[in-house]
């Protein structure tokens, strides 16, 4: 039964990890733009909560509504105003971009909020659980995010493979230049992805906060959970996604029952297997 | 001149220091076919370009109803009026037929092409409309390319290499539905292989050879010979 419970938190965790990694998994099938930032982007989100929950006295999932509009408006600004301007056959320049971002806003938010570990609270949302089996309790949150993450992805996917703004994503994904004499415009279309992304991000980052300390520079750690579940899913494809954020946190707490010191190191180990095993990952979709 | 709907002078495109089209100056009016000649490298895809906007000419103009466009994205130049078949036809891959065919028609110019019309002239793309698609045949793709083409309502028509890479029958198909195709007072510039093809099908033509104009004027206006000579720069 422990182990049944482990497996369960796993599971429910690796919503989370799929949360990390579907706002990244995104913008690289779009633009294939490796967003070293993504990480530290999420962490911004959660303090970006932070200062709305201080202000208003919302609860933190009632942040969102204001939370994901303003990470919405960064992204597409953020986009148009300077990541367009590094994207193109060269895939270092962006890279470094992205890397550049994720060290100025560590060290913004270290000035504008101290290196003080932070949290927000959630209330009961935080303490109840349920129990499905002897021995296996379920926490309201743990669940919720795993929801959430279950109904984005389906979301997202919907949104890609059966509206227009899908359409223009996939067409542009396919061949930009073709795209763009079909009267698309690239630096708009990456600017609604980019968009899309952050919203993924700060929904991401909201449960990251209610679930866990953050401070300032917790973003880089993030970032690794992100690309593994995405590389663990096979790059491109969203519910390969989840997947990947499932067996990551699956093989986290399986380590860490085994030994606490193993956590971390037991998800990269899967990580890794699975690299050796399928390089381009369980479910790819992207060449 | 109140009906020409291209009017190119002047041009000069370079790829960094290789120049690639020398003054090149040409017209198309109001439903006239123009072909497009010469051999490889000669710099027929690169005008296409140029005239959609995919490259930018170092100088000279390029008129599209009178409005010089050559400083206009690609995107803004086809909701003007512009549509390309490419060489090679680069369908969206992820993008079923259906799909594809919704896209071309992305800027909205009204005009007489609709999903329906387009069925109406390829019936097998509507038998399959939910085929991704590259899964289609190499004609069925080529149809797929010309119906995303005019879903735009062009004025002007750019075909890039139409037969490239079909089988004689299928271009043969893809040909006799031309008149069609073209018989709305869409003006149209073909690029093509087969020069005697390409020359039976237009009123006018010019032929490129390294980057320059070595002939133009009227299709059945020059020999075989006379061609030939152009084309190869003998």
């Amino acid at each position: 039964m422990e182990w049944i419970n482990v497996i369960v938190q796993g599971v429910l965790i690796g919503g989370l990890y799929a949360l990390f990694a579907a706002g990244l998994s995104l913008i690289f099938g779009v633009m294939r733009l490796v967003n070293i930032a993504h990480g530290d982007f999420i962490v911004g989100a959660a303090y970006l909560a932070m200062v709305v929950i201080q202000a208003t006295g919302l609860h933190p999932l009632a942040s969102l509504f204001l939370v994901v509009p303003a990470m919405a408006a960064i992204g597409y600004a953020i986009q148009l105003g300077l990541l367009n301007r590094v994207l193109g056959n060269d895939i270092l320049p962006p890279l470094i971009v992205t890397f550049g971002l994720s060290i100025i806003l560590q060290n913004l938010l270290l000035t504008g909020f101290s290196a003080d570990s932070r949290k927000l609270n959630a209330g009961a949302l935080e303490t109840q659980s349920l129990a499905v089996l002897p021995g296996v309790d379920v926490g309201y949150l743990p669940l919720l995010t795993f929801v959430a993450a279950v109904a984005l992805i389906a979301g997202l996917q919907y949104l890609f493979y059966h509206t227009a703004m899908g359409r223009a994503f996939r067409a542009t994904s396919d061949d930009g230049e073709i795209a763009q004499i079909m009267g698309l415009d690239n630096r708009r279309v990456f600017a609604w992805a980019m968009s899309l992304s952050m919203s993924v991000v700060a929904i991401a980052g909201v449960f990251l906060a209610i679930r866990a300390n953050f401070d300032p520079f917790m973003g880089p750690s993030r970032l690794i959970f992100g690309f593994e579940a995405v590389i663990i899913g096979g790059l491109g494809n969203l519910w390969g996604t989840l997947a990947g954020g499932v067996i990551l946190g699956v093989a986290q707490g399986l380590g860490a029952q085994i030994d606490p010191g193993w956590q971390l190191l037991a998800g990269h180990i899967a990580f890794l297997v699975i690299l050796a095993v399928k390089p381009r990952g369980l479910f790819p979709r992207i060449d | 001149m109140a009906d020409t709907v291209l009017d190119v002078a002047d041009l000069e495109v370079f790829y960094g220091n290789a120049q690639a089209i020398h003054g090149v100056s040409l017209t198309i009016e109001k439903g006239e076919l123009l072909s497009l000649i010469g051999s490889n490298g000669a710099g027929k895809s690169t005008l296409f370009k140029a005239i959609c906007g995919m490259v930018k000419p170092r100088a000279g103009a390029i008129r599209l109803k009178g409005q010089n466009t050559a400083r206009l994205s690609p995107a803004r130049i086809t909701e003007m009026g512009v549509a390309m078949v490419p060489e090679g036809r680069r369908l969206f891959r992820s993008l079923s037929v259906e799909e594809n065919l919704v896209l071309g028609g992305y800027v909205g110019r009204p005009g007489p092409w609709t999903l329906r019309k387009v069925y109406d002239v390829f019936p097998i793309l509507h038998e399959r409309r939910r085929y991704p698609a590259t899964a289609l045949s190499g004609g069925q793709q080529q149809m797929v390319a010309i119906g995303r083409a005019l879903m735009s309502n062009p004025d002007l028509l750019l075909l890039d290499e139409l037969s490239l890479g079909l089988a004689p029958v299928v271009i043969k198909d893809i040909y006799a539905l031309l008149p069609r195709i073209l018989g709305e007072g869409l003006s149209t510039i073909l690029v093509e292989q087969d020069v005697t093809r390409a020359m039976a099908v237009s009123d006018h033509f010019v032929c490129m050879l390294e980057g320059k104009i070595s002939l133009s004027g009227r299709s059945d206006a020059f020999t075989h010979d006379q061609i030939s000579a152009a084309y190869f720069g003998t």
